[in-house]
């Protein structure tokens, strides 16, 4: 069933929508910014106004564009899915031709006072381009090579342009959300294995390259890589902020050292510890209890997810849900692995934990475009 | 394009079935995830936490303060002084330059030392609190404090430094500490890691040097929480160190100003020993110089100016100096003849003021010769004809074998640096050294205290402790250890005959007491205090034939380093000996002239615990000695009160 044939009238109207939003997923997700704020007080050493501050004025007016977005019908939003994701493409192509240098990538525009980074808006864009696309082909073409072909292209466009800039981190992700969408939509499992097979390929490849004139990945890609392998071998180098993310979180012990009694991140042994190493700033002041009820929390969140998606009966709604939702955990798993040593070192923040203005703003207008799927659901 | 319901439900199972799939994918890695979570965080917490602890917490160690050491009456003769100074880190420091200028209105320091300054912060980390200048005074020191809030990373220290009160007077039997060089620490075995902080130091030689162990103490230590720059943030816990142990020395502090003044200028060195329990009361070696610019870090030009000295200030004489003893020896030859049987207290030689032997002419000092000398007399006139025809009948191996009963060539066991063996030289010493035969010459010489044989001050003074008492007197120099008194031994006897020993007593009281004794000039006049001694004055060159031909040399005329050492060895009272004093006067000329009035003077000294009366020196030396006296820079205030110091 599409949206065009809801039964509009059925569908709740003006303030009584606020009725009949997932209330579970805002609580939810205020409580995981919560904690978030509470860390980066607690690593600012008590100054508020250094990040806890921001980010909670970012999340306020993130959440009224959350409420706004919810309140706005679903069908408009897929109405404007194809258009957004022209225009994050060519957002992309201006960012390689004239984007601002940050950490030795190309990754922000910026216009007048706003930082723009296209990629991240990104995410959301062509996940929802990819689950009108699913909604819009019948069922049994899903799996056919023609039609197979159509999605990968979609998600090889902006791949490709997030590579060039170069930003090896997010092209894998919008690789994996965009599998997520097709996934949900049903193609054949067959197509997985094979770009499985095809990826463990390529990354022998790529290992065999260094090196060599053809060499696949900057240097910097490849020693994160070796430090992954064996973070003692560079322990006062690249290794050293794995170290000493995964001391402080392993002395943190059953219950932690107490709310800023942290030293690892009190006497800056941490690296980065209010963006990509904040997890291990939790796992060290509030031991496994903290640590394990963040997990919980987004095991909820993704839980509260997935429910709504598998209740709405409308096939965009379902799919763009899914593939939100899989994108925030891909964060998160990701995020995780790589404090707790399982994954490489990347910059990848914590969802709505890590300071930053852009992830949590987008994460935000996400979670209000799945509340929207929510509210507007076919009755 | 309408859908049919057939359609939408399919498409809603798939949906469904793929959905559940990727939740259960995604619970299970937040599963894994959870379970590596437990594992570090619940099952291998002891060792991140000791990696965590081990990251933050550091252990400083809190220097020692230095073990005092006092003189035999409680004097401090070795201190700490509190040292205020002043360091600057770069980091709080922000910019350097405005500090320092800041620091230059208040401190006054030269453009060289503001750019030795610089450059020493430039090659520190920018956490290390680089020295700006220490040996601060007070006012500096406050002023500083003060105004701590407008000289960012300014950090005001105050520490504690050696300082030797007595400056000279101690100087080369204490010696001094510096700072701990690389070639200290090779020579340690496993050293103590104090020994490794910057501004810590240790003894380099004498006392300071030999007792540095129990001078050292324990050091504490502080554990501190450092940051990621290595920057202290908190102190955990502190555990003060312990102090070294107070040393205290049979030293007796007025005795060794006396001594010290009294040795003025001259390359000279005297000792005094308690005769009782062996304490060295006074071991004083002249010039001095003043062991704190050691500690503060002496300059080049004036450590050039004490090397180059001829005096050689830095030697410690009283047991590094070897000289021939002279006529000071006679005493071993005497009491070795009369001893092996050779000649009893009525042998009589004649002495025409010279002895042919193997075709060599040797001399009496006195041209025209003492005719007939008995051994009482032959110390008292110091002939020396007497003892060249006794050492052809008594032969070197007897009499060095004496020299070593009475202390000689034996290197005594005291806490001073290089202290030195001697020479009482035999046979097999020659053939040993010179890979040479003994001549009969070298007996003859040896039996005057020439030639081959060579004593340090200490030696002589042990050696007329054991003349006056005949007892195996053992030198000391440590009188208690932080309250334990070290035990005095019971000293053997010598095994030398009463008879004999007294043969040799009286003579060196007719040394100075009778009618002809070379040291008549030296008498002490108060009868309670009747003193016995023997000089020596001891060639340093041979007298060439061309010399000879031309009359004997002038000493007056030769160069200074070639002259005559001057030696005097006494002890009093006479009837029960209670201080034995050597005196050396390098290249003095007279032991007579030069050597015996200053070891009159000091033993005076000893005996009336301060400065004695007048009237115990002979009538006519009085006014000079009040002369003297005056031109001394003594300690003392109230001489009569040290008697009962002296005595405690």
């Amino acid at each position: 069933m599409s949206y065009l044939d809801y039964q509009v009238a059925q569908t709740p109207q003006g303030w009584r929508k606020i009725l009949y939003l997932n209330w579970p997923l805002v609580f939810l997700v205020t409580a995981v910014s919560c904690i978030g704020f509470l860390m980066l007080y607690s690593v600012s050493g008590g100054d508020i106004d250094r990040w806890a501050g921001p980010q909670m004025q970012r999340f306020a007016v993130g959440m009224v564009l959350m409420f706004g977005l919810a309140f706005v019908p679903i069908w408009f939003w897929r109405s404007i899915s194809v258009a957004a994701y022209v225009i994050c493409v060519l957002l992309l192509i201006l960012v390689d031709t004239m984007g601002t240098i940050g950490m030795g990538a190309q990754r922000w525009l910026d216009i007048g006072p706003i930082r723009l980074q296209p990629s991240e808006l990104t995410k959301v864009a062509f996940v929802m381009t990819l689950a009108v696309y699913y909604d819009w082909l019948p069922v049994e073409k899903v799996s056919r090579p023609l039609w197979v072909l159509i999605p990968v292209l979609l998600i090889m466009l902006p791949t490709g342009l997030v590579l060039m800039q170069p930003d090896l981190g997010t092209s894998i992700m919008l690789i994996a959300g965009g599998g997520i969408v097709m996934f949900a939509a049903g193609v054949s499992l067959w197509y997985f294995g094979a770009v499985i097979a095809a990826v463990v390929g390529l990354v022998t490849a790529v290992m065999k390259s260094r090196g060599t004139d053809w060499q696949l990945l900057h240097e910097y890609q490849f020693r994160r890589i070796d430090t992954f392998l064996d973070p003692g071998s560079d322990p006062l180098g690249a290794g050293y902020n794995i170290m000493q993310a995964q001391i402080a979180l392993g002395s943190g012990g059953w219950s932690g050292r107490g709310f800023m009694q942290g030293t690892q991140s009190r006497l800056n042994f941490l690296p980065e510890k209010h963006t990509d190493f904040i997890f291990t700033s939790l796992a060290e002041e509030f031991g496994f209890v903290g640590a394990f009820s963040l997990l919980a929390l987004y095991a909820l969140i993704l839980g509260f997810c997935l429910h709504s998606a598998l209740t709405n009966r409308d096939r965009f709604a379902s799919l763009m849900t899914i593939g939100i939702a899989g994108t925030f955990f891909l964060y998160l798993a990701i995020n995780m692995g790589m404090v707790m040593g399982m994954l490489p070192a990347k910059g990848s923040p914590l969802p709505l934990v890590s300071y930053g203005g852009t992830a949590l703003m987008i994460l935000l207008i996400s979670f209000g475009i799945v509340q929207s799927a929510h509210v507007h659901r076919p009755r | 394009m309408r859908r049919s319901q057939k359609e939408i439900l399919e498409s809603a199972r798939g949906i469904s079935r793929r959905g559940l799939m990727l939740g259960v994918i995604q619970a299970s890695v937040l599963g894994v995830l959870g379970l590596k979570l437990r594992s570090m965080q619940l099952e291998h917490e002891d060792e991140y936490r000791l990696l965590a602890d081990g990251n933050s917490i550091k252990i400083r160690l809190l220097p020692p303060a230095r073990g005092l050491i006092l003189d035999r009456t409680g004097v401090i003769i070795a201190g700490n002084e509190q040292n205020y100074r002043v360091t600057l880190t770069r980091e709080e420091a922000g910019d350097v330059s405005r500090v320092i200028a800041g620091l230059r209105r208040i401190i006054p320091m030269s453009d060289m030392q503001v750019a030795q300054l610089l450059e020493d912060i430039a090659k520190r980390s920018a956490v290390t609190p680089v020295l700006v200048a220490d040996r601060l005074d007070w006012a500096e020191f406050s002023s500083i404090a003060v105004n701590a809030p407008a000289l960012p990373g300014v950090t005001p220290e105050s520490g504690l430094s050696r300082n030797y009160p007595r400056a000279g007077d101690f100087s080369h039997v204490l010696g001094y500490v510096g700072p701990v060089s690389d070639y200290d620490l090779s020579k340690i075995e496993n050293p103590d890691p104090v020994l490794r902080l910057p501004e810590f130091q240790l003894g380099k030689v004498g006392l300071e040097a030999k007792m540095e162990e129990a001078l050292r103490g324990k050091a504490g230590n502080r554990r501190v929480e450092v940051n990621s720059a290595g920057r202290e943030m908190r102190e955990l816990s502190r555990q003060e160190g312990q102090q070294g142990a107070t040393v205290q020395t049979t030293l007796d502090a007025a005795l060794q100003n006396f001594a010290t003044q009294r040795l003025g200028e001259e390359s000279a060195a005297a000792v005094v020993i308690d005769v009782t329990n062996g304490d060295i009361v006074a071991i004083a070696s002249s010039p001095v110089f003043d062991p704190n610019m050691f500690v503060r870090g002496i300059s080049s030009a004036d450590y050039q100016a004490l090397m180059k000295h001829d005096h050689r200030p830095l030697a410690d004489k009283t047991v590094q100096g070897l000289y021939p003893p002279g006529s000071t020896y006679k005493m071993v030859s005497l009491l070795a003849g009369l001893e092996a049987g050779v000649i009893n207290g009525g042998s009589h030689f004649y002495c025409p003021g010279y002895l042919q032997v193997a075709g060599r002419r040797f001399h009496c000092w006195s041209r025209g010769g003492h005719g007939s000398v008995s051994p009482t007399q032959s110390l008292e006139r110091s002939c020396d004809v007497f003892y060249y025809e006794l050492a052809q009948k008594l032969g070197i191996e007897r009499m060095s074998a004496m020299a070593r009963r009475l202390g000689l060539g034996e290197r005594h066991d005291l806490p001073l640096s290089a202290v030195a063996e001697g020479i009482a030289p035999d046979r097999a010493w020659k053939r040993a050294r010179h890979k040479q035969e003994w001549q009969i010459g070298d007996t003859i010489n040896a039996s005057i205290g020439q030639g081959y044989v060579l004593a340090s001050p200490i030696q002589l003074a042990v050696m007329t402790a054991r003349v006056a008492t005949g007892k195996a007197v053992i030198p000391r120099l440590v009188r208690a250890i932080d309250g334990q008194p070290v035990p005095v031994p019971e000293f053997e006897s010598l095994g030398i005959s009463p008879a004999n020993l007294a043969i040799a007593q009286r003579g060196m009281d007719d040394v100075v007491n009778g009618s002809h004794g070379t040291g008549a000039k030296s008498k002490i006049m108060k009868p309670e205090w009747r003193m016995a001694g023997k000089s020596g004055t001891s060639q340093v060159r041979n007298i060439t034939a061309a010399e000879r031909a031309r009359g004997v040399v002038r000493n007056e005329q030769l160069p200074w380093n070639r002259r005559d050492h001057a030696l005097f060895v006494c002890y009093a009272p006479y009837e029960s000996p209670r201080y034995a004093v050597s005196v050396v006067v390098e290249h003095g000329m007279g032991g007579s002239t030069a050597a015996a009035p200053i070891a009159r003077d000091i033993l005076l000294f000893a005996l009336a615990g301060g400065l004695p009366p007048l009237d115990a020196y002979p009538a006519s030396q009085r006014g000079g000695i009040e002369e003297m006296r005056s031109k001394m820079n003594l300690h003392i205030a109230e001489p009569g009160n040290s008697t009962t110091r002296a005595r405690a």
